[in-house]
């Protein structure tokens, strides 16, 4: 019983993504499988994008360069190089990995606004560089040869394999993301999220714990990117890039509340269903993103730290189980 | 000695914020650190626990130079200090607040051993009833404490106070200078920047007195307070030396 309370918010999380990852597979329904696969991605790419964002304090506006480049590694190596999914998709999340940390050496020592400029750089580099690189296709990009899909059992048990390997992904970001949250290495990022030059007085080697918290936070969209361009069959520079996918995951950690494990997720799937019940609405269709639009509004102008951060700032009891 | 600075030098431009500074403090001993504003105290403060690098001179810390080195580094070697402007953690608790202190300090403790070592610090400066707040939520006392509160918990050899005393009330002041003399009961040597003068002459084992960036006067309380050029510089009135060596 005191192991259940003293982990509320894991158990919370974990529950609700299985209740999300189990659902398609009750129900046998492959469309609302295929729905939920967007609903998760988004829920793991927000919790990872979290680890910077919410625990470190550093907005990064160009975190989809890990989800694209992940992609276009795990795309190459299994189309042209014939590797296992699996291989590749880990390859993929090194190859993010690697990048973030370059990228972090350098860039992690821009605070604020100048900080965020510099990660839109970096997508917008990698997206120039790809679409000049011949190997992956330049402008084009990739198409996979059905043929891959065979090893897998054909490509609709591909696509099924793509859906659970996706649960498993997000339920080990959700672990990450909880036990970065609740270490001494997350203790010192919560310290530098609150005031940097204070932190690193008391001790906190500030310069390489943001790194590892960039690296980590790049790893697992890496290995999604790879995961989802496998299952989508082709790959290009404009759909491995998009801005619009990095500032859409700041909405939904903004939504469920920053710096907390449950609030990505709650912000992620709250964002993911609203935009579904737009869509389909026939009063809604042509403005779900006006709406989206007011709504974000409506959450900065008045609960600024997000509905889980809202509910924590009420009282002392909800912060100890609610994090 | 626990700390040795010799001919330091700091230069903003083309102000000197300090120069030639030259002084050694042994294991034990509380320094009160003293001067007009501006005077280079908290500039001081800033080159020995690495925030600045001074252009010369060096900074020996428990027998090793430390000039140039990083505040991390420091904080782990045993130096803690407040911040004369508070600099709580504001979203995290209390107690994280101390924690961080314990865990990335000197202490290097881990998560544990810091929430314990927290709750006992707490309860040393009097805040442990506030432990689950946020520290923001804290008035600026509170905050004071909470900053002292931060550098103890790290279980530092030497701790730099800077101005733990100004905004408070005399109640408050007493309160705060028994918690300065219980904290070098523990053990650790103070650097301590002040302007409430009959606190630090009560409670000073030594004191410095800076500038415009030079060290004009190091002595007792007593020397200093009859010192001419400091009550030409700072104190002004040389009754009111008198009057505050006797805590009135």
């Amino acid at each position: 019983m005191k192991f259940l309370r003293q982990h509320t918010s894991l158990w919370l999380s974990l529950a609700v993504l299985l209740v999300m990852g189990l659902w398609p597979v009750i129900t046998g329904n492959a469309l609302q499988r295929e729905t939920m696969f967007t609903v998760l991605r988004s829920v793991a790419l927000a919790s990872s994008l979290n680890i910077l964002l919410g625990y470190t304090g550093y907005v990064s506006f160009g975190h989809v360069v890990f989800f694209g480049l992940g992609g276009y590694v795990g795309f190459y190596l299994i189309s042209v190089r014939h590797w296992s999914l699996w291989t590749a998709m880990l390859a993929g999340g090194a190859a993010a990995g690697l990048l973030a940390y370059l990228v972090g050496s350098a860039i992690l020592r821009l605070r604020g606004a100048y900080f965020a400029l510099a990660t839109i750089g970096v997508n917008e580099a990698v997206r120039a560089f790809i679409n000049n690189f011949e190997p992956f296709g330049g402008p084009t990009g990739m198409t996979m040869n059905f043929k891959v899909y065979k090893a897998y059992g054909g490509a609709g048990a591909a696509l099924e394999l793509s859906f659970y390997i996706l649960v498993a992904l997000t339920l080990l970001v959700v672990l990450i993301s909880y036990w970065v949250r609740t270490s001494k290495f997350g203790l010192g990022l919560l310290a530098i999220r609150e005031d940097e030059d204070a932190a690193e007085i008391m001790g906190v080697v500030a310069p390489s714990a943001k790194t590892w918290a960039y690296v980590l936070s790049a790893i697992i969209p890496g290995m999604i990117g790879a995961v989802f361009f496998f299952k989508n069959g082709t790959i290009e520079p404009g759909l491995a890039f998009p801005l619009h996918t990095s500032i859409e995951m700041i909405v939904m950690i903004m939504l469920g509340g920053q710096g907390t494990v449950f609030g990505p997720i709650l912000g992620a799937a709250g964002y993911e269903f609203l935009r579904d019940a737009l869509l389909v609405s026939p009063l809604f269709k042509n403005m779900q993103l006006a709406i989206s639009g007011v709504l974000l509004l409506i959450i900065v102008l008045f609960i600024p730290r997000g509905l889980v951060g809202w509910l924590r700032q009420r009282s002392a009891k909800v912060r100890r189980w609610l994090i | 000695m626990i700390l040795q600075v010799q001919g330091v030098t700091k230069r903003f431009g083309g102000l000197q914020a300090l120069s030639q500074v030259t002084f050694d403090l042994p294991q034990g001993q509380i320094l009160g650190l003293i001067g007009p504003n501006g005077a280079g105290k908290t500039t001081l403060f800033n080159v020995i626990d690495g925030v600045y690098t001074p252009e010369e001179g060096r900074i020996i810390f428990d027998g090793k130079d430390v000039t140039g080195k990083k505040s991390y580094h420091l904080a782990r070697m045993g130096l803690a200090r407040t911040h004369q402007i508070v600099r709580p953690l504001n979203e995290l608790s209390v107690r994280e607040n101390v924690m961080v202190g314990a865990c990335f300090g000197h202490a290097n403790a881990n998560l544990k051993e810091a929430a314990k070592v927290a709750d006992e610090v707490l309860e040393f400066v009097g805040l442990a009833s506030k432990a689950e707040q946020l520290a923001g939520s804290l008035n600026v006392a509170q905050k004071k404490r909470l900053e002292m509160a931060r550098a103890i918990a790290a279980k530092p050899k030497l701790l730099l106070l800077d101005e733990v005393l100004a905004g408070l009330n005399p109640s408050e002041i007493a309160n705060m200078v028994e918690t300065v003399r219980a904290i070098r009961e523990r053990g650790i040597t103070i650097i301590m920047i002040e302007h409430v003068m009959s606190a630090i002459m009560n409670v000073s084992d030594r004191i410095l007195v800076l500038d415009f960036g030079k060290l004009i006067a190091e002595g007792t309380p007593e020397e200093i307070a009859s010192n001419e050029k400091v009550i030409q510089a700072y104190l002004g009135d040389p009754k009111l030396a008198e009057r505050l060596m006797q805590g009135e």
